[in-house]
């Protein structure tokens, strides 16, 4: 079925939400691709697009409210411009979702089993029978304990670790060939964050699916991904390998994410690379570069971050994209004097 | 001793309606009846025939907004169920089923003939009609019609009913009715020498104790199926037609009686084959239907709803479907001398002038749903009325000021006075008479302030109440009267008689309190010669006039819905609704 | 589960007295309170024609010289062994449960009240059913077509049928569906439903649809409501992330839960509507509860008043009871242990 396209591929994707008080571009114009066995995570503080972005792919967007432009290529198909009803034959069955919080996730009023087998049987043509004991199958492939008599239970006797599992179960019933992971870990303790993470590294090479992991901190990204995507008012600001990312960050956003990564060793509040200011809006995003009025580098770009916007750019060949006003070797200069030796001062 | 009044008051009491150009003359539109011989005109029914048929067959539709008192015809004490109850039984005399004024005269019923008076109109005899039956075929005697009006007397088993008997008959002392004081010998009150004479012993001369022959509780019950209380789940018909079904609350209907003898009855035309009588109607949905012709008859018959009224009285077609026949009722004031400065008879008439008689008749709803404006007591129909007006209120009716300033000047209140007005607070036409009154008498500074009261002890607690009316300084108190029969006694007993007044409060009378009035009463009761004794009403009417004891409001009217599919329909003027003995279905 | 059944029983039943024991001192000890007499109770049930010794009579007849709290304990005492009233022409009874007697119909109300239970379920039950079909139907397309010319005027309509008094709206209708028309039964035409059930619907099709009315313009709107709420919830998410059909996901998850908070205000309606659906049944003249209490209140008939007044009170406890009970079934979060 491949033409040679990577298995998803997002090509200037645009999302778009009119309100009463202006166009809301949560997305606006932004590119990717991931393969199957590969993991991509998107950071970005909250209101920075990345959970539009999933949703988006997952066409959980209604056209009555939301504009949806560029092309989203899964497996070969064009999913933007394919019909409600075709995107929903893809959802579940090639594509799956894991939610940020399991309780306000799940059905309260359904049993965890019964919930899974209606995930199998929208895409399954399979017995009631068949598909609880693909559910008590998927439970215990995910961890859960006395699965079978596990299964008939509420959301809400599961503990929160539990239901974790219990929706990656879910998410998992028709082997789907991408998994988006929309902050998987953020409502678990650390403890459970782990074992979590854990399962889905697990899982994705066993079903050798192509995954994204959205979250807005770079731990969980340090754990999973291959490559990373640095979103920021809706666009991508920094993208590229996993490792030259985390060792040979260029975008002055991506150092503040970096430095408010929290370490075990280290109080959350105190952080050493503060990002100062507030996420923009959406609606009016400041001129030029949108991360300017945030940015400590700002008064080095000659008043160009002020008026023009920069272009995601990289070296001939590389992977490594950034988007800033800075020159690549200034950049990396930074880097390396200025930012690398205080937070390794810490 | 009143025709109890609660669905009157239902139907009538309400809003104030625009009647403007629309209350002229009877419509001329063209007939609806079709094939009917008469054309349907505004009163078409009211004095004379309409539709007369001989035509027998049908069943004849009636609906009541609320409960039937009782079916007992013990109990019964309303006007319509009087003249319904002739469906199903005999009393001694009834009124006679015609139109027009003919229709006060009591004929023969059960009787054979009116009663013959003897011992200066003490002893009354009456011989029964020989050969009536009940409906089971047993022949009626004199001893039933003595056991209906000996068991009406106990008043703990039928507290509702009326109370004439027991109040003029010669009874034992201590006699509570057939049922506790069994056995008891009440030759005294009623004697029966043989099975077709029955001989009633009144305690003091009543001329007129025709009318009490005529009321339902002479309507014979036969001892051996007189189950008492429970008697109404099963009246024994004398009349043409029985109960066929009876669901208390709910409906009843009625069926021929085979047993009844055309040949002993020359009242009844026994037209239609059945009644169909539905109780706890709406009484809105009521007026829709007999507009539409779903239904013949409102049973209670006093008149339409407000929202009804509205579209009748504005609609030249509806009009032409109504009746508007007068009432043997008065909506008065009562004046009462008790509360000070209204001891001094100066300060009473000058009420009398100053009190602007077409507000009071606008507040009831002007000429054609409220009624004439009255100057006397007695309403015109009663025999024996006399037009007069003591205290003329001027050209345009709205009241004499002039004079009232002159009367409050002789009673020592120049610049007037401050009393207060009681009225019903569930009577939106006794509020308006209320704030008529204020605004009328404001203008020669009589200042009057407002006391609603509750309907249900309006004269047991508080304007009926002799030491309240004192205490709370209720000057004025709004009130009406209905006449149990129509004839000066039945008008005005209860309402001018003094000894009728208790201390504890529940008597209609709140204000005459004159003992001349008392004797002419006596004299007037006691006197046999009907010519005579109607003659003598006036005089008391003029004499409690004098002294401005009560303020005459409105000779009331009620607008009816005459029945579209219905034969031989006119207004009787002893029940002052359709007459329902007489009807057929056209 | 069951030691809770058991206790919300007894606590209803508790209430219920309560309820017994206000209700019985608002008719006859209030009246006492502000001045009134035995004699002047007495005077509701005889004639204006009544002399003063008539008046003693029948109030000692109903007992009005004992003491409150013995005319109640004797009320209470009727409801378990019935009651009987001697009036010389042989005894009337009033056998158990006997919850009073009328004095003015001189009947029981007990059997009455069974009389008049069937008439007011046939409406309540015939008019739910409308109102839950029509209500919840708009409500759920309102809420998911949300701001559509459809929702608009769906709740513009269900506005005016919150807005307009069912005394209005029935008078209109019968005018002119039934008199105008001649589509529907006119009022006061009631047939039981064994008697015949095409008559029996033919007399109720108009109320139902009236009343119903009414009720579906609120349901309406709390439907939508609650849609809107629950479609909002992660959880619908979830369900379009399956794959899962609108139709699945706009019912089977969205509804599902909307419905929980629909289901107690339902109860409500429809236990306060089996105490008398009083405007309805007055406008049609149907024989029910409610016009037999307006008609006992218009006849003063205390007994009467008395006795649907409780009937009233144990149809909305008993209605609460059961969902209280439908919810643990329907959220199972509320189950307890």
């Amino acid at each position: 079925m491949s033409d040679g396209r990577p298995f998803l591929e997002v090509k200037d994707l645009q999302i778009h939400f009119p309100t009463d008080d202006g166009l809301v571009r949560s997305v606006d114009g932004l590119s990717f691709s991931v393969e199957r066995g590969r993991t991509l995570g998107i950071v970005g503080e909250s209101g920075s697009g990345k959970s539009v972005t999933s949703l988006g792919i997952m066409g959980l967007y209604h056209k009555r409210n939301s504009q949806m432009s560029g092309e989203i290529w899964l497996d070969g198909h064009e999913l933007v411009s394919a019909g409600s009803e075709t995107v929903r034959g893809q959802r579940g069955r090639k594509m799956a979702m894991i939610f940020q919080d399991p309780l306000s996730s799940m059905h309260p009023y359904y049993t965890v089993g019964s919930q899974i087998v209606e995930a199998y049987r929208v895409h399954n043509k399979v017995s009631k029978q068949v598909a609880r004991k693909h559910a008590i199958d998927l439970l215990d492939r995910v961890g859960i304990p006395q699965a079978a008599r596990r299964v008939d239970d509420y959301p809400h006797q599961f503990s929160g670790g539990m239901r974790q599992r219990a929706m990656i179960a879910m998410a998992l019933s028709c082997d789907p060939e991408l998994l988006i992971a929309d902050e998987p870990t953020t409502a678990l303790d650390v403890t459970v964050q782990a074992q979590i993470l854990d399962l889905m590294r697990d899982l994705q090479r066993e079903f050798n699916s192509a995954l994204i992991i959205i979250t807005h901190d770079l731990g969980v990204v340090a754990e999973l991904a291959e490559e990373i995507l640095v979103m920021y008012a809706g666009r991508a600001v920094e993208q590229g390998p996993a490792v030259t990312i985390f060792e040979q960050p260029e975008h002055p956003y991506t150092w503040g994410l970096l430095g408010s990564m929290p370490r075990l060793d280290q109080a959350v509040t105190d952080r050493l690379l503060p990002i100062p200011g507030s996420p923009p809006s959406l609606i009016n995003p400041p001129s030029g570069c949108a991360f300017h009025p945030r940015c400590t580098f700002e008064p080095r770009t000659a008043g160009l971050g002020r008026t023009v916007m920069p272009e995601l750019t990289g070296a001939a060949g590389s992977t490594h994209l950034v988007r800033c006003h800075l020159p690549a070797d200034e950049r990396q200069r930074i880097w390396a004097q200025e930012v690398k030796p205080k937070m390794e001062a810490q | 001793m009143i025709r109890k009044s609660k669905v009157l008051v239902a139907g009538t009491a309400a809003m104030a309606l625009m009647l403007s150009a629309a209350c002229g003359g009877g419509g001329e539109e063209g007939d609806t009846g079709g094939s009917s011989a008469t054309k349907a005109e505004f009163n078409a029914a009211n004095d004379k025939v309409f539709n007369p048929s001989d035509k027998k067959g049908g069943i004849i539709k009636l609906a009541n907004a609320g409960d039937w008192d009782t079916l007992d015809p013990g109990e019964t004490y309303y006007g319509y169920s009087w003249n319904f109850l002739r469906l199903y039984g005999r009393a001694l005399l009834m009124p006679k089923p015609v139109p027009g004024p003919e229709g006060l005269e009591l004929v023969p019923d059960l009787a054979e003939g009116l009663g013959v008076p003897s011992d200066d109109g003490k002893t009354w005899t009456y011989k029964i009609r020989p050969g009536v039956k009940y409906e089971d075929g047993t022949v009626i005697k004199s001893a039933d019609v003595k056991h209906a009006v000996l068991r009406s007397t106990d008043k703990e088993t039928f507290p509702n009913g009326p109370a004439y008997f027991e109040q003029f008959l010669n009874l034992p002392e201590g006699y509570k009715g057939p049922y506790k004081s069994k056995g008891v010998n009440t030759d005294s009150a009623i004697t029966t020498p043989d099975d077709t004479t029955i001989v009633f012993h009144l305690k003091v001369p009543f001329g007129g104790f025709d009318q009490m022959a005529a009321l339902s509780q002479t309507v014979p019950v036969p001892e051996a199926k007189d189950t008492g209380a429970n008697y109404k789940q099963h009246v024994i018909s004398s009349g043409p037609y029985m109960f066929d079904q009876n669901n208390l609350g709910k409906n009843f209907t009625l069926k021929r009686n085979p047993n009844w003898d055309p040949a002993t009855d020359a009242n009844r035309k026994a037209l239609p084959d059945g009644y169909d009588v539905q109780l706890n109607v709406n009484a809105d949905d009521i007026d829709n239907r007999l507009l539409s012709g779903d239904l013949d008859v409102d049973v209670v018959g006093t008149g339409v709803q407000p929202a009804a009224l509205g579209r009748v009285v504005g609609d030249p077609n509806l009009k032409a479907q109504a009746d508007n026949p007068v009432l043997p009722r008065l909506w008065y004031t009562s004046i009462n001398p008790t509360v000070p400065p209204l001891d001094n008879i100066e300060c009473r008439k000058a009420i009398e002038y100053a009190a602007d008689r077409t507000g009071y008749q606008t507040a009831y709803g002007g000429p054609l749903a409220g009624g004439d404006i009255a100057t006397t007591l007695l309403p015109p129909m009663i025999p024996g009325y006399q037009k007069f007006d003591l205290y003329p209120a001027g050209a345009d009716n709205t009241g004499d000021v002039a004079k009232a300033k002159e009367a409050l000047t002789a009673c020592g209140q120049p610049n007037g006075f401050e009393t207060n007005i009681a009225y019903r607070a569930e009577r939106p036409k006794e509020k308006a008479t209320a704030e008529s009154l204020q605004q009328s008498l404001a203008r020669v500074g009589i200042k009057l302030t407002l006391k609603p009261y509750p309907q249900g002890d309006y004269f047991s607690q508080y304007a009926g109440n002799p030491p309240f009316v004192v205490a709370n300084k209720l000057g004025l108190a709004t009130n009406g009267w209905g006449a149990d029969w129509n004839d000066g006694f039945g008008f005005l007993s209860q309402i001018v008689d003094s000894r009728v007044i208790r201390e504890t409060g529940g008597s209609s009378n709140t204000s005459v309190r004159i003992p001349e009035v008392d004797n002419m009463l006596d004299a007037a009761v006691a006197e046999i010669d009907q010519a005579k004794r109607d003659a003598m009403w006036a005089p008391i009417d003029r004499r409690v006039m004098e002294e401005a004891v009560i303020l005459p409001g409105v000779y009331a009217k009620s607008l009816i819905i005459r029945p579209k599919r219905l034969s031989n329909v006119f207004v009787s003027q002893s029940y002052n609704m359709y007459d329902y003995l007489s009807m057929g279905v056209a | 589960m069951i030691t809770y059944i058991i206790r919300r029983l007894f606590a209803a039943v508790v209430l219920l007295f309560i309820v017994s024991a206000a209700t019985f001192s608002i008719f006859y000890l209030i009246p006492r309170l502000v001045g009134g007499t035995p004699e002047t109770l007495a005077t509701r049930y005889v004639g204006r024609a009544a002399t003063a010794e008539t008046v003693t009579l029948i109030a000692e007849k109903l007992g009005f010289y004992d003491p409150f709290w013995i005319q109640y304990a004797n009320w209470v005492k009727g409801i378990f062994v019935g009651a009987e009233y001697d009036y010389g022409a042989g005894v009337e009874s009033c056998p158990a449960p006997c919850f009073g007697y009328s004095f003015i119909t001189r009947q029981p109300v007990w059997p009455d009240l069974l009389d008049r239970v069937p008439v007011t379920l046939s409406l309540a039950i015939g008019a739910s059913i409308l109102w839950l079909a029509f209500g919840l139907t708009t409500g759920v397309v309102s809420a998911l077509r949300r701001g559509s010319f459809l929702d608009r005027a769906a709740m513009t309509f269900s506005l005016a049928g919150v807005s307009l008094p069912i005394f209005f709206t029935g008078m209109i209708a019968l005018l002119v569906f039934s008199y105008k028309l001649n589509l529907t039964a006119p009022g006061g035409t009631y047939t039981p439903f064994f008697e015949s059930p095409s008559q029996w619907a033919y007399a109720l099709l108009l109320p139902w649809i009236v009343l119903a009315l009414q009720f579906s313009a609120q349901y309406a709107r709390l439907t939508r409501a609650g849609m809107l709420e629950t479609m909002s919830e992660d959880y619908i998410r979830t369900a379009r992330a399956k794959g899962l059909k609108d139709r699945d996901v706009n019912l089977k998850h969205g509804l599902r839960s909307a419905l929980t908070p629909i289901l107690t205000i339902f109860g409500l309606d429809f236990g306060l509507l089996l105490g008398g659906a009083v405007l309805t049944e007055q406008v049609f003249s149907l024989p029910g509860l409610g016009k037999y209490a307006v008609d006992a209140i218009t006849t003063n008939d205390l007994p009467k008043v008395l006795g649907v007044t409780l009937m009233a009170a144990t149809f909305v406890v008993v209605a609460n009871l059961i969902v209280d009970l439908l919810y643990a079934v329907v959220d199972p979060r509320v189950r307890v242990g």
